[in-house]
């Protein structure tokens, strides 16, 4: 056997010669976010070709670069199921995996809690009551009105918590969590309490919403999501560094130079825009922003120049996972796909719980 | 005098009512080694935070080379006064070079964030604490020993003129306490100004060039250890009688305390004596 050359470092630096850039990350980084693009391209061939309507994966992978030959007898309906209907159904489980898993590894980031994320900080809570709401009390309410509900509340829950839990020291993690749990708990038992009063047909519309789905969703949902993750992930990304002081503890940033408190205002409201963002798109999915960040620190450490783009992919990744299960565990039926994520997230929130204990 | 920090009046208080440290004027002198002593509750940890702004004065004034820290940016502060707060913890997984990488903080801005220069002072700051072989391991791994040297080393990396460290040497092995008070002297040697909260007199006696003791959040004394370190103060500080002897290894003072079992003793020895029939060592079982 040869023997052993002498081990490399853990990280990598990234210096540009042709830009004023430089960066360090963990040297695991590429090579993971390689693979989760790659599984996620294989997993989304799939995913297309997967239907009522059979296609098969060459075919689909033909009609995705265009060289379908055009005497193929069903370039048409190929065209239409792929381009219509199934593409953007599954980017948006993409972005909105993106959305949740960036937003979730930000909150952790934070409050330094390994259990926070959106759902559990009230953030989805908050959005689920406002959308919730306009569905029962407000007749006929257009459906494009939703999204905007959704954002709306899950800002509003935010700064309330944001206020409630600041004190004379400023925003301790723990009280911006314990807080938040309330808020949840709250606005759930508000959320519970309409849809017991609320006509029948309303409530049917407003599970539906509440279970987490990307059900029909097109091309229209798909740019309005890209272009929210186009301007908050780069936020996201560069603010890797003052993540990574918030963790040692707010008096060693402080003693770095960090401006806590801003920087902590400032990622709340990156992390809470990200959750909204896609919360108004898809409804509440729990679980993501929880399992993704933490898998992900496992696979490239826990600083945060690596941890927030590859948390993103891993996200984006688990959701076109989940909805592919939630398309063909039942079939024909469909499993919404919060209701896969939670089957997937309890269980290793669970765990979590176990090890943290 | 060349003093570097400057302390006015300075009033702390954490909920604005309880006044921990009240009115107090210190000066601290470039290239010193300055030990902070009490007993608990003497407000010498809320001093040290008073004066690295993690607390906010409610009166008077801190100012760092003529300038009030409160006025500067917390950059700039960063760049010229480094704290390390009492038994800090770091994110599971986190390497030591990442840790020690963080002290660059205050040097980097949003495009730049590991230049050559950060890459060098990094590895200096390794190789000064004598952590080279252990870049790549955890923080969490390593003992207590090597855990301070890594955190002492991402103050070094953020390269201050002034190093505060509220209690180094707390919860450490005595040998690893001896370690880490030489590595500061050393530190000190390079011409760094240090300021250290330390529970355990007799070293403060060796290392300090000054102590300063605090009773009620007001200094009771303050110059060099023998000017310091007498039964008087410690009697006065601690509410405990001691005696003073000298070191035997340095020649600074040294504090026995005698306590209630060693008064008991020490009066029977005197007893002893007094009969006639033991005149030198006693020995009692």
């Amino acid at each position: 056997m040869a023997t052993k050359t002498q081990q490399k470092t853990t990280w990598m630096t990234i210096r540009p010669r042709f830009l004023p850039l430089s960066l360090k990350v963990d040297r695991r980084a590429p090579i993971t976010a390689l693979i989760i693009l790659m599984v996620t391209l294989v997993v989304l061939v799939f995913s297309i070709s997967y239907g009522e309507y059979d296609i098969t994966p060459w075919e689909v992978l033909q009609t995705l670069t265009g060289t379908l030959p055009d005497d193929h007898a069903d370039a048409r309906n190929y065209n239409l199921v792929v381009h219509t209907f199934r593409l953007p159904r599954i980017l948006t489980a993409f972005l909105v995996g993106m959305a949740l898993a960036t937003s979730g590894a930000i909150m952790q980031g934070i409050t330094r809690n390994p259990l926070a994320e959106p759902g559990i900080l009230g953030v989805s809570a908050g959005a689920g009551l406002a959308a919730v709401s306009i569905i029962v009390w407000l007749d006929n309410v257009p459906l494009s009105l939703l999204p905007w509900a959704a954002f709306g509340g899950a800002l509003a829950t935010a700064v309330a918590i944001y206020v409630l839990s600041w004190k004379q020291s400023g925003s301790a993690p723990i009280r911006l969590i314990l807080i938040g749990v309330a808020f949840a708990a709250v606005l759930g038992a508000l959320t519970t309490f309409m849809l017991v009063f609320g006509d029948i047909n309303d409530v049917q519309q407003a599970y539906v919403w509440l279970a987490g789905s990307v059900y029909g969703r097109n091309w229209e949902h798909v740019h309005t999501l890209g272009a929210w993750l186009l301007v908050l992930l780069p936020l996201a990304i560069f603010s890797a560094r003052q993540l990574n002081t918030l963790g040692l503890g707010d008096e060693i940033a402080r003693g770095l130079g960090t401006r806590v408190e801003l920087q902590r205002l400032l990622l709340l409201v990156i992390s809470v825009a990200l959750a909204a963002a896609a919360v108004a798109v898809a409804g509440t999915i729990g679980f993501v922003g929880l399992v993704a960040p933490h898998i992900t620190r496992r696979l490239v450490g826990p600083s945060h120049e690596g941890l927030i783009p590859i948390t993103a992919l891993f996200g984006g990744a688990l959701l076109v996972l989940a909805d592919l299960i939630g398309r063909s565990i039942i079939a024909p039926s469909e499993l919404p796909i919060g209701i896969v994520t939670a089957l997937i997230g309890a269980p290793y929130f669970v765990y979590l719980l176990y090890r943290y204990r | 005098m060349d003093d570097l920090i400057r302390i006015d009046d300075l009033s702390l208080s954490y909920d604005g009512d309880t006044i921990i440290v009240h009115q107090l004027n210190l000066r601290i002198n470039r290239g010193t080694i300055t030990a902070l002593v009490g007993s608990n509750g003497c407000g010498k940890s809320t001093l040290l935070r008073g004066l690295s702004r993690l607390l906010k004065p409610v009166a008077g004034s801190v100012h760092l080379d003529g300038r009030d820290i409160h006025a500067m940016k917390a950059k700039d502060l960063a760049k010229q006064l480094g704290i390390l707060p009492q038994s800090p913890s770091a994110p599971e997984g986190l390497t030591v070079h990442e840790l020690v990488a963080q002290g660059r903080y205050p040097h980097q801005n949003w495009f730049q964030q590991w230049s050559r220069e950060d890459e060098r002072i990094v590895h200096e700051a390794l190789v000064t604490t004598n952590l080279t072989m252990f870049a790549d391991r955890p923080v969490d791994t390593l003992s207590g020993g090597q855990r301070q040297r890594a955190w002492i080393a991402m103050a070094l990396a953020q390269q201050t003129d002034v190093l505060l460290l509220d209690e180094p040497t707390t919860y450490l092995d005595l040998a690893y306490q001896m370690d880490v008070l030489d590595l500061l002297d050393d530190l000190n040697a390079e011409g760094r100004t240090i300021v250290m909260v330390l529970h355990d007199l007799n070293q403060a006696a060796r290392y300090a060039d000054d102590i300063v003791a605090l009773r009620g959040g007001q200094i009771v004394a303050h110059g060099t250890p023998e000017q310091v370190m007498t039964p008087e103060n410690i009697l006065q500080v601690f509410g405990l009688k001691a005696e003073v002897i000298t070191d035997p290894v340095t020649g600074t003072p040294m504090c026995v305390p005698i306590g209630r079992r060693g008064q008991r003793r020490r009066e029977r020895q005197v007893s002893l004596s007094a009969n006639g029939k033991v005149r030198e060592s006693v020995k009692i079982p």
